[in-house]
């Protein structure tokens, strides 16, 4: 393939990247102009508001905290993993990416418990437009997770049968599914002090 | 690049090319030609159902000409067969007309022209005049036209609903989508896949333009169609996600029962809403023109470029001002980001946001000068053939400048309070949209009609094409500025009940007559484009037309690779010496 296609495994001599990896980022900057829209619709909603409720009357921050550490420390194994490859060693890796795989999980279901407690709050989403915010952001985020596990599944399952036969391409692989996974990370780290601290 | 495979002709054993070709040809039918991650396959897969979905969208308007024509009449033989429900005794009903307009809008618009321009032209042309031998990413390539796939026919099918499809205009504008009937909420799905769809495309673009440009090809050497495009996909990928999160927002209003879109206190048919409230009708206006305003450069870039390549090679000189061109064009891309809300001016958000869009609205019309003055300077001491393409693309010129000149009074805040919301701003988009784009994409589909199929069309067809739509389209459209002039508002069921609407009603009947007109002249060109795959004459010189680019290095019709050998490009595009001989950008000699 790579005669039909070059810059597969191989950075590009100008752009100093891959093609995958440059799909990435552009993929990563649609995702910024996805997430900004609703940023902005939570900053125009509450300034055009007459009654806002403080985050941390109605939401559990100690829950929001916990989640906080589990994602940053998912990242931090995400790397891990990619640099295992890097560094050859294959087993660590597969234990690094089952850890963050691991993670996002525990992060859903400390998430489901936290809107549990809401609807036995009686809070929903219609109730006000306070809780129609955090349940849309919150939600899409969930689902940018469950992306996460899917493809992190993938390359710590089936996927990584590529790293016998092309090792940098599957390495590149990695490095995508982490800048992914850095920027599920960091729409949280502006979810939770937006959501639960102001 | 690869070079070892650089150079030779190559059928020999162990060349990639002829190895990726050889298995190619080994392929299944559906794997060749229905599921294929061929760009060119993908081209014609993007070409075809768009151009079919134009003409769905083109008939939607026919029926609606009729109502607009002889408001209360009976639709002959049509309206019996459509049904009591939505047409009672063969009457179109308003609520068949607010469909009629929304799904025109939306279906031209997000499944007839955007796929067209960028899912067929880009497809096909782009990867071939950057000299690759495919997209960056074959199967999410295949993948993005399959969700376009599906995003039209969520969009079709939501015509069978009960109540019919989504009426509430293609811009959708809340509270009244959000009550609207349960078709709205298939409306917003279906923009969702269409969204998708596009999002994969323009990240395949922009990789493939800049990873796999070939040898020599740096960027000011560049054809125009490819720096059009590459200017499209970021406008798609950057523009496109707050519609997406503007439909995921309005889709929770609808079915989980949020205020986004609501205001306290909305009353309905006389009933106060059972909602929260706190929302903001025009929170989903900014953002929806926040896309569909660059939406505007998508429509309007490719062809551009596709009018450039035509000019180009027919006025056999070089282009007046490559690089003036694409900075304007990159300058224009820009600058769409920031006169979304001149779309806005009669909602009250104000003056001071007023008067900024009103000024970046200004600045934006002098790049779209610029282009337009450059092509005008390409035709000057040109010794122009008049080829069927090219009659289309000279065409392209005049109507363009109709429809940016007539934009000026609506971007400027006190003349647009008169004309805001009437058929003079119809006519103004469809100047720019229809004999604007159109014209180009129709010059873009003969121009490389014959590198596609192998076949040349019929010259003598392709001008009764030209000559008869070219009057019909100018006789819809330019009475649209009169109407608009005289205060007739737009997407009225039937104008007559006004006193002034009334007065210009005899417009109405022209209007009608000039869109039939325009349909029955799509017959010859159908015709021409069908039957010309079997009877035209063959065409197997790789460059017809004496082009400069790269797809006219390729054999006719291209192979799956594209190119036998990987080209290298020694020059800029549309390079002629003093014996005006042109001087491809793919061969060394000077």
């Amino acid at each position: 393939m790579s005669a039909l296609i070059p810059y597969i495994d191989e950075p590009h001599p100008v752009t100093g990247v891959t093609n995958g990896k440059f799909g990435t980022w552009l993929f990563l900057a649609s995702e910024v102009m996805l997430f900004g829209a609703l940023f902005s619709t939570y900053i125009i909603l509450r300034t055009g508001s007459t009654s806002w409720p403080h985050g941390y009357e109605v939401l559990n921050i100690p829950m929001g905290t916990v989640n906080t550490v589990i994602l940053i420390t998912s990242s931090v194994t995400m790397v891990l993993a990619w640099a295992s490859l890097k560094m050859n060693q294959f087993g660590k890796f597969k234990l690094f990416l089952g850890t963050t795989i691991l993670l996002s999980c525990v992060f859903l279901v400390i998430k489901y418990f936290e809107y549990a407690a809401k609807f036995q709050h009686e809070h929903y989403p219609w109730s006000s437009t306070y809780f129609a915010i955090y349940f849309t952001m919150t939600g899409l985020h969930g689902i940018h997770i469950i992306g996460g596990i899917v493809v992190n599944g993938y390359l710590w399952g089936p996927g990584s049968k590529m790293w016998k036969a092309n090792p940098e391409q599957f390495a590149g692989r990695v490095e995508c599914a982490g800048l992914y996974w850095h920027f599920v990370d960091l729409v949280w780290i502006f979810l939770f002090p937006v959501l639960y601290l102001l | 690049m690869s070079h070892d495979s650089h150079g030779h002709g190559g059928h020999g054993h162990g060349n990639p090319l002829a190895d990726a070709m050889e298995h190619y040809s080994h392929l299944s039918f559906w794997r060749k030609y229905v599921f294929s991650t061929d760009h060119k396959v993908i081209g014609i897969q993007y070409a075809v159902t768009a151009m079919c979905f134009l003409l769905v969208g083109f008939g939607l308007m026919l029926l609606m000409r009729w109502q607009l024509a002889f408001p209360g009449e009976p639709l002959p033989v049509i309206g019996k067969l459509l049904g009591e429900a939505l047409f009672p005794g063969g009457v179109m009903s308003p609520e068949m007309y607010n469909q009629l307009g929304a799904m025109h809008g939306t279906i031209m618009i997000f499944m007839g022209v955007v796929p067209l321009s960028v899912g067929g032209f880009g497809n096909y042309l782009l990867p071939i005049q950057v000299g690759a031998h495919d997209m960056a990413f074959p199967k999410l390539n295949m993948m993005s036209y399959w969700v376009y796939f599906c995003g039209g026919i969520v969009m079709m099918l939501s015509f069978l609903m009960p109540g019919g499809a989504a009426a509430s205009g293609w811009t959708s504008y809340p509270p009244l989508s959000v009550i609207a009937s349960n078709a709205q909420s298939w409306w917003l799905v279906g923009m969702v896949f269409l969204i998708t769809s596009s999002l994969l495309g323009s990240v395949n673009t922009i990789v493939t333009a800049i990873q796999l440009r070939v040898k020599g090809l740096n960027f000011f050497r560049f054809p125009v169609l490819v720096w059009a495009q590459l200017i499209t996909a970021f406008l798609l990928l950057l523009a496109f996600p707050p519609l997406e999160a503007a439909g995921v927002l309005q889709l929770m209003d609808r079915v989980a029962g949020t205020s986004f879109f609501l205001p306290s206190g909305l009353v309905v048919s006389g009933e106060q809403l059972h909602v929260s409230g706190g929302g903001n009708p025009l929170l989903w206006q900014h953002l929806f023109w926040f896309l569909a305003h660059p939406e505007v450069y998508v429509l309007i870039l490719p062809a551009v470029g596709i009018v450039a390549e035509i000019l180009c090679t027919n006025t056999r000189k070089p282009l007046y001002g490559y690089k003036t061109l694409v900075y304007s064009m990159i300058f224009l891309g820009f600058t769409s980001f920031i006169v979304w809300a001149h779309h806005m001016f009669m909602t009250g958000m104000g003056t001071t946001l007023s008067s900024f869009f009103q000024a970046t609205t200004m600045i934006i019309s002098i790049p779209s000068v610029i282009i337009l003055t450059t092509f005008l300077l390409t035709l000057y001491g040109a010794s122009i053939r008049y080829t069927v393409p090219m009659l289309f693309a000279v065409a392209f010129l005049p109507m363009f400048a109709i429809g940016g000149l007539t934009g000026l009074p609506l971007g400027l805040t006190a003349s647009d309070i008169a004309l805001h919301d009437t058929y003079y701003v119809i006519g103004h988009f469809h100047y720019v949209v229809a004999p604007g784009t159109l014209f180009a994409l129709m010059a873009g589909v003969y121009h490389w009609y014959p590198k596609v199929t192998g076949r040349m069309f019929n010259q003598t067809l392709g001008k009764i094409h030209f000559w008869g739509s070219i009057i019909a389209i100018n006789g819809i459209f330019m009475p649209m500025f009169f109407m608009g002039l005289a205060g007739v508002s737009r997407r009225l069921y039937d104008q007559t009940t006004y006193a002034h609407g009334k007065v210009a009603q005899p417009l109405n009947v022209v209007m009608s007559y000039a869109a039939w007109s325009l349909a029955i002249m799509q017959l010859p060109f159908l015709y021409n484009l069908i039957v010309s795959l079997w009877k035209g004459e063959k065409v197997a010189a790789e460059n017809p037309w004496g082009g400069t680019t790269l797809e006219w290095a390729t054999p006719t019709p291209p192979p799956h690779v594209n190119f036998p050998a990987t080209p290298e490009v020694f020059r800029e595009p549309y390079q002629y010496n003093s014996a005006r001989q042109i001087m491809p950008q793919f061969s060394k000699e000077n």
